[in-house]
């Protein structure tokens, strides 16, 4: 366990798969961690309970992020208990795929909104305190099918790609108060989203592996680092080649 | 949160003003945020200091009217 650091993080999405390893590793890094989580309360807690064993400092904080005063409450709560939120990690994300005639509107707005609108709103609370500390870091879980094709995603697609240019757009407003904006494309990681694809797309991988959620925590980690200073409006790919 | 009197008020959005690069003597009620080089980023950072210390919320119209110090102080004076 690193040295605790003042201030602390948020990872939505963090009750399992990749948020939970982004989390668990924040923690080991020094953070204390927000573990946001939409549903699953036990999972949550289970996270909450992995971290303050190892000696860390955790607190979860549940409900759709995509609901603004939600998402503020988060941060309110997370400000009076552990400090200013210096790192924000939006990796809240989900699917609901089709071919593009079948996507109902209700798929399109779903996944817009979980995977791009809640993490504009976290982005927005976010950066105010982040510029007054001269400090902030922002990482943005994107996706390699934000960059190439994939049908039967078009609006996760849609998703990750605006996801990746308001990565880019942000970094740039508030790069010169010490504030990075990074997006972390993984691609094919073995998670219970991706427990249902088929195992054909593994050929496309020249890694020959799908990832493991604490391959895509590890990049966030170093975005996340007081090294990474000069990283921002990047996207970090984590996907064992297969975009390259 | 801090006592908003006029020349609190004042004197905290000078401070605050001046942080972000100009002299504290050029920081003037009449002085345009565009003299003293103040940008859009800067002004968000202001707003995040009245907001913590005075309670008092700037949106973004309020931004865009805001030409001078002046209009600063006076504004958040008369929210407090």
């Amino acid at each position: 366990m690193a040295e605790r650091r003042a201030g602390c993080a948020f990872v939505t999405g963090a009750s399992r798969g990749i948020g939970a390893a982004i989390a668990r590793g924040l923690a080991a890094d020094g953070w204390a961690v927000g573990i946001g989580y939409n549903a699953s309360a036990d999972a949550a807690a289970a996270v909450v309970a992995e971290i303050e064993a190892a000696g860390g400092r955790a607190l979860a904080l549940g409900g759709d992020v995509i609901d603004r005063e939600r998402a503020d409450a988060h941060f309110s709560a997370l400000e009076e208990r552990f400090g200013p939120v210096l790192v924000l990690v939006n990796n809240a994300g989900v699917r609901a795929d089709g071919l593009s005639p079948q996507i109902r509107d209700c798929d399109w707005e779903l996944v817009l909104g979980t995977n791009l609108t809640a993490a504009f709103r976290t982005t927005r609370r976010a950066i105010p305190p982040m510029l007054r500390e001269r400090r902030g870091r922002i990482v943005n879980i994107a996706s390699v099918v934000g960059l190439r094709a994939n049908p039967g995603q078009a609006n996760y697609a849609a998703s990750k790609a605006g996801l990746i240019a308001m990565t880019k757009t942000v970094a740039a407003e508030v790069a010169r108060r010490g504030v990075t904006v990074n997006a972390v494309a993984p691609g094919l990681i073995a998670t219970d989203m991706t427990a249902d694809l088929n195992g054909d797309l593994l050929a496309a991988v020249p890694a020959r592996r799908a990832g493991t959620p604490e391959d895509v925590a590890a990049c966030v980690r170093f975005l996340a680092s007081d090294a990474a200073g000069y990283v921002t409006g990047a996207v970090l790919t984590c996907d064992g080649g297969m975009s390259a | 949160m801090s006592t908003a009197t006029p020349e609190a008020v004042e004197a905290r959005i000078v401070e605050a003003l001046a942080s972000f690069g100009p002299d504290v003597e050029s920081v003037t009620r009449e002085a345009t945020f565009e003299e003293l080089d103040i940008d859009s980023l800067d002004l968000v950072e202001l707003a995040q200091i009245v907001e913590d210390d005075y309670g008092v919320e700037l949106k973004g119209d309020d931004m865009k009217n805001m030409k001078t110090v002046g209009d600063a102080i006076d504004l958040v004076v008369a929210r407090a």
